[in-house]
């Protein structure tokens, strides 16, 4: 493939024939930005809807104590379940490798809040580290509980927004490293957070869930637990997964918690996904979507590549016909078409792909809208693309190459 | 140097066949500087076509400086076009975009030429057809005589046995034929065999061989003391 009287021979034409290399690798280069920037919009709106969508983690689990309904082994009907920290320990080391997001949350209505000569009345959560994924809350300022807050027993506190504008008249770095007063403790602000989920989930405080296990309750009640589990690709799957997981895990709360087998009232129980499927399917149909997409630009950016390479074989017959009389053999006319073409659309293609990603790099993560999301491509995912457009441009070069160098001569040359 | 025997070509059009050449027997030796001439569809350009092995005859046989030339591949075919001819054609056929030295150094490329050695040649013979200032000029720079005499320089850049001319003066003004002419007659002189097609009558007097077509068949074949385009010149 490599021979410098070759390469010489393109360059020649390459450099002599500037408006039609510019314009075929215009059109190849801009051909390729264009699917570079839609697949990346795609991705972006793939991130977008699937924010949308996400609400609530469809896989969410949530189990809670009740009121026992059965009498068993000598115990009384109407005994108060306490779920308790051992049992929280205990789901989450058996069911380590199924468990995504883990949560055990304490509760404590009407919790007195001050800040200098400011107060208000909020509900106050003891809960972990995963808490803010679980109920898909995000960040404004500061930091969120963490693992070391958990078992220092911290006195540390996340406020909703709401609090913020009642305490700190909304300035949200202002609040952080402040301490207030919460039922006549103190606790440090050191994290904002707002909930997609509405007004009311604002107006929350969060704390290590130890920290107020040890302020609030001697017994050991860990309050409600909440698990989301690996997601699967599968609607069904997911669904026998999750209902397998709360089956394991109320049989276990049932047996160390005294309660009959056959007692559905003391310990509740919810399922999230059971009514999650149309969510599901959903996110099914985006994906494919989304790759039909895809191929279909892909698609279309062969056609273009190719009608291009026809286009200029077809330009260059008479030429091949004289490069044909003066001895040029069919095999060096398909080399020759081939060589500069792919030389072409490489050089121009990687151009395009570079534009478009940078593009994407400095105006992606600017864009704030809620259905399109930092609009990004893969940088392997992008070159592949690239390197399926140059084969398939050399693919489509080579039929009429091909045919090209079969014309004869006389018919080529014959004075139209 | 070139031998035919009852050559025979028809053209297929549909349904009907248009019988072009019927059976034309001819020779050319060494040397020789020779003009086919014949009305307009007799077959002239047909008849070079095939002596260049730009196309093939249905019947007969073609003998070129001892090699029969019969069904050759594509691949062949260019080695022997490259290696035993070189072509003029009416309307110049230069590569637009390349010099006056590119051209003329297109049929060494295909030879395998280098790049040096491909050049010094060209020069060669550019300058032989008076050209050499030009080299680096495009052909759309050039005036028709010039483009031709680029054409001449390179058919005549790889050496070949036979120069076939299709019409070469058919596109030039009197003047300027003339000066191809004399161009052509300097190349005859230095041995090369030259085969030209024309209707002008004043272009076939400067030759020394008259052929004339007539429906496929060669109705006449003089030999004449060829007029010297230098003295019309
Ligand atoms: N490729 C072809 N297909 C069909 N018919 C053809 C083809 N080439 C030539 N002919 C026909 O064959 C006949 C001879 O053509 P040719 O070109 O040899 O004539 P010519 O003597 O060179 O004429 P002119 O002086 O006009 O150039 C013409 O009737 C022409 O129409
Ligand atoms: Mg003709």
């Amino acid at each position: 493939m490599f021979n410098i009287e070759r390469w010489q021979e393109i360059f020649e034409t390459i450099a002599k024939n500037p408006l039609r290399t510019v314009l075929t690798g215009l059109s190849v280069s801009s051909g390729i930005f264009i699917l570079i920037i839609l697949l990346g919009v795609a991705e972006g709106l793939k991130r977008g809807t699937k924010k949308q969508f996400e609400g609530d983690i469809p896989t969410k689990l949530y189990f809670a104590g009740r009121f026992t309904g059965k009498e068993y082994n000598g115990l009384n009907p109407n005994r108060k379940i306490k779920l308790n920290i051992k049992d929280y320990n205990n789901i989450t080391s058996s069911f380590e490798d199924d468990i995504q997001y883990q949560t055990a949350n304490f509760k404590r209505y009407n919790a007195q809040t001050s800040f200098e000569d400011k107060n208000g009345v909020y509900i106050l959560f003891g809960v972990m580290p995963d808490h803010m994924q679980l109920e898909n809350a995000y960040l404004i300022a500061g930091r969120y509980l963490s693992e070391k807050d958990l078992i220092e027993k911290a006195k540390v506190v996340v406020l909703g927004t709401r609090i913020v504008a009642d305490l700190f008249k909304g300035k949200h770095d202002k609040a952080i490293g402040k301490r207030i007063t919460i039922n006549d403790v103190k606790y440090t602000v050191i994290g904002v957070t707002e909930d997609n989920g509405g007004e009311r989930e604002d107006t929350y405080m969060f704390t290590p869930h130890s920290t107020m296990v040890q302020l609030y309750d001697n017994t050991n009640n860990a309050g409600s637990f909440q698990f989301t589990i690996n997601p699967d690709e599968d609607y069904d799957k997911a669904l026998a997964k999750s209902n397998q997981f709360g089956e394991m895990v109320i049989a276990n709360l049932k047996k160390s918690h005294n309660i009959h087998p056959e007692d559905d009232r003391a310990i509740r129980f919810y399922n999230a996904l059971k009514g999650g499927k149309d969510i599901y399917l959903m996110n099914t149909g985006m994906k494919i979507f989304f790759w039909g997409i895809g191929i279909l630009t892909l698609l279309s950016g062969i056609v273009g590549v190719s009608n291009i390479m026809i286009i200029i074989v077809k330009e260059r017959t008479k030429e091949i016909g004289i490069r044909k009389a003066l001895g040029a053999q069919p095999k060096s006319i398909v080399a020759m078409i081939l060589h500069e073409s792919i030389f072409i659309t490489t050089t121009s293609g990687f151009v395009g792909l570079f534009v478009a990603l940078t593009l994407l790099e400095i105006v992606g993560p600017r864009i704030e809208n809620d259905f399109i999301i930092n609009p990004k491509v893969e940088f392997s995912v992008a070159v592949i693309t690239v390197l399926m457009l140059i084969i398939a441009g050399a693919f489509a070069g080579y039929i009429p190459a091909r045919k090209a160098s079969k014309i004869k001569p006389i018919i080529a040359l014959r004075d139209e | 140097m070139i031998k035919i025997q009852d050559l025979h070509k028809s053209y297929q059009m549909g349904e009907n066949s248009l019988h072009v050449l019927k059976g034309i027997n001819f020779e050319v030796k060494e040397g020789e500087l020779v003009s086919i001439m014949g009305s307009s569809g007799s077959g002239k350009s047909t008849l070079l076509n095939i002596l260049g092995i730009l196309d093939e005859a249905d019947q007969g046989t073609y003998t070129l400086d001892g090699t029969l030339i019969r069904n050759l591949n594509e691949k062949v075919a260019a080695q022997y076009r490259n290696k035993f001819l070189g072509f003029i054609f009416q309307s110049f056929n230069l590569i637009n975009y390349k010099s006056a030295l590119d051209n003329v150094s297109l049929p060494l490329y295909y030879q395998g030429v280098n790049r040096k050695e491909r050049f010094e040649r060209s020069m060669y013979y550019l300058e032989k057809v008076g050209l050499a200032k030009w080299s680096g000029h495009l052909p759309n720079e050039l005036s028709g005589g010039q483009k031709q005499r680029v054409a001449i320089a390179r058919a005549l850049a790889s050496d070949p046995k036979v120069l076939l001319a299709d019409e070469p003066t058919g596109a030039l003004d009197t003047k300027t034929s003339y000066e191809v002419m004399e161009l052509i007659q300097k190349i005859n002189d230095e041995g090369k065999t030259i085969l030209i097609v024309t209707h002008e009558p004043d272009i076939a007097e400067m030759t020394k061989r008259i052929v004339n077509l007539k429906d496929g068949v060669i109705i006449d074949d003089t030999r004449i003391e060829p007029k010297k385009a230098s003295l019309y010149v």
